[in-house]
């Protein structure tokens, strides 16, 4: 925090510390008391998972048995996996539509909602609304609005568009385009916030020469605001790519826990989920899904670090 | 800004308002929706013409939702509570106790917050299955307890306190744990809030996790319980909206009454302009 709060004042030590009066020395264990949870749960429950993660995608294990060392089949089998293939597509389809939208359509409603007054308050309070709610709930409103017989579907009908209900939620395209529409529905808010965080740190200054140059609100907005949070567009970038990447609980509720009929909707985490879950789960082949999926994942961060070093020299 | 640019302004702040906002009013007067209203009406109904509440008892009647409610805020007291308490610790050891192996360990944690969860959820399901965890709360809440994340940010936190004010009380004679509770950790109360809100949201909303680890519907928590929600009523779209308000209450009443925390969470989320 920027501002310290009153220090309360520290009780006389009931017992002197060793060596008297004078600055104490703390034991070499102190540290590792205070670290112990945290170290704890993150080693066993990331970092080890983690290893065992890459240790399993060379066996053929499944739940009930701990399986072999077989090199490097599971990822030959992966390559003529169907609906790996299927899954792969959707996800990184999933990226490239969602992620300009996430850049973009959050830095123009940071800069409609910047400012005072309690009416843009309001709006920014509104529009962060369906960030705080989780992809079940999101999920499922929007199961109801798109329903064969939901909002949408009865809105384009009482408007005469269509004769027949879109298939919103059953149609290959269009239940993946109704998920993307669904997660960037969600996710606007998040990244307005973050925009106006990094908006508070442009110039006013330049604002003001850019208004003395005669330039209005839209020409104002490309050529001081846009560039002024360049970085910040990175970051959202690189954000918004994971997390479509990672994409489930919008797919998975909207095609009602199934990936879309004969799984054409599967994402590679519901692909993980399907493979490595239940009593037939196949926990190696699982394993080497995850694999690509943390290398995928990982390149996305490196191209990130590369493009962000290259920018500060 | 001239007249009809405010205008225009006004104008697509109403628009994205009634895009963002639209679907939640929509769900609200769905669930409020009698037997009385033509669900299909054309053109559509905002209001209800015959409003009720029955739909809310229908749906606590028929799905043991406060059972799911109770069991989400178990799993997220546990997540909170560990997350608060271990990140602080270890944020304090990390940015103001001087040791060996400190940079190791914080690389650890950087590591840590790198590492997709999705990639690592079967390993860490068998994990918890090994250890005869499987299908309870504790299982769910165990891996996010302390997250790598917060442990970065409580030591960002801690990092800004002045050394002078730590000194000062070493030089009297204060113990490490005197200089912490009493010097430090007052300090940092708003990044803990912080930490608490963003935990309890996360634990509260989770979907992924709880799915794998709990098989049993008297554990199910409320993503769960709601997820089956469509199955059950999969015909009667008041019953699931009614559901989902149910869901969202809490969460929206932690976001009122907390606000201004959430905006400054955000900024404080290490993303620098």
């Amino acid at each position: 925090m920027s501002t310290p709060t009153l220090v309360k004042p520290v009780p006389p030590p009931t017992r002197q510390g060793r060596g008297g009066v004078g600055r104490t020395h703390d034991r070499w264990w102190a540290p590792w008391l205070f670290l112990a949870p945290a170290l704890g749960i993150v080693v066993t429950f990331i970092l080890f998972p983690f290893v065992n993660t890459l240790a399993l995608s060379v066996t053929d294990a499944t739940l009930l048995k701990p399986g072999h060392f077989i090199g490097v089949d599971n990822f030959v089998r992966l390559w003529d996996d169907e609906r790996f293939r299927t899954a792969m597509t959707n996800s990184l389809l999933y990226v490239v539509c969602v992620v300009p939208v996430m850049v973009a359509a959050p830095l123009v409603l940071a800069a409609l909602v910047n400012g005072g007054g309690r009416l843009l308050g309001f709006f920014r309070t509104a529009y962060y609304l369906p960030v705080i709610m989780s992809s079940v709930i999101v999920g499922l409103i929007w199961t109801n609005l798109l329903d064969q017989r939901g909002l949408v579907n009865e809105v384009l009908r009482w408007l005469s568009l269509v004769n027949e209900p879109v298939g919103f939620l059953s149609d290959r395209w269009l239940t993946l385009f109704s998920a993307m529409l669904v997660t960037i529905w969600s996710g606007l808010g998040y990244y307005m916030v973050i925009y106006l965080a990094a908006m508070a740190n442009i110039d006013q200054d330049l604002y003001d020469a850019a208004s003395v140059d005669g330039a209005g609100p839209v020409r104002r907005f490309l050529n001081v605001t846009a560039p002024g949070v360049r970085s910040t567009s990175a970051l959202i970038g690189l954000f918004s790519s994971v997390a479509a990447f990672r994409v489930f609980g919008e797919v998975y509720v909207l095609t009602g826990g199934t990936g879309g009929l004969g799984g054409q909707n599967v994402t590679v985490t519901m692909l993980i989920q399907q493979e490595g879950t239940g009593l037939q789960a196949e926990t190696g082949y699982a394993g080497a899904i995850s694999v690509v999926m943390f290398v995928v994942l990982g390149g996305l961060l490196a191209g990130q670090l590369w493009y962000q070093n290259r920018g500060e020299r | 800004m001239t007249r009809g640019q405010k205008a225009l302004r006004y104008g697509v702040l109403l628009g994205f308002f009634l895009l963002l906002a639209g679907p939640l009013l929509w769900q609200l007067s769905l669930s409020l929706k009698g037997a009385g209203d033509d669900l299909y009406a054309q053109p559509p109904q905002l209001v209800p013409s015959d409003p009720t509440l029955g739909n809310y008892s229908d749906v606590l009647d028929r799905v043991p939702v406060l059972r799911y409610v109770a069991n989400s805020g178990l799993v997220a007291l546990m997540v909170v509570g560990g997350n608060v308490i271990g990140a602080t610790l270890a944020g304090y050891a990390l940015a103001r106790m001087k040791f060996r192996f400190r940079g190791l360990v914080t690389g650890l944690f950087v590591v840590a917050l790198l590492v997709p969860i999705e990639s690592i959820i079967i390993a860490q399901f068998l994990l918890v299955r090994s250890s005869g965890l499987a299908d309870t709360l504790l299982g769910v809440a165990l891996p996010t307890c302390v997250a790598a994340l917060n442990v970065l940010l409580m030591r960002n936190a801690f990092q800004a306190i002045p050394p002078e004010l730590e000194e000062a009380a070493r030089v009297d004679g204060a113990g490490v744990w005197r200089r912490f509770w009493y010097i430090c950790a007052p300090q940092v109360r708003g990044v803990m809030t912080v930490v608490a809100i963003f935990s309890f949201v996360g634990a509260w909303n989770d979907f992924l996790w709880p799915l794998i680890v709990l098989s049993s519907e008297e554990n199910y928590t409320l993503t769960l319980g709601l997820n089956r929600l469509r199955g059950t009523f999969f015909s009667d779209p008041r019953l699931i909206a009614a559901g989902t308000i149910i869901a969202l209450a809490p969460i929206i009443a932690v976001f009122a009454l907390l606000q201004r925390y959430f905006f400054r969470g955000l900024q404080a989320g290490g993303i620098k302009g």
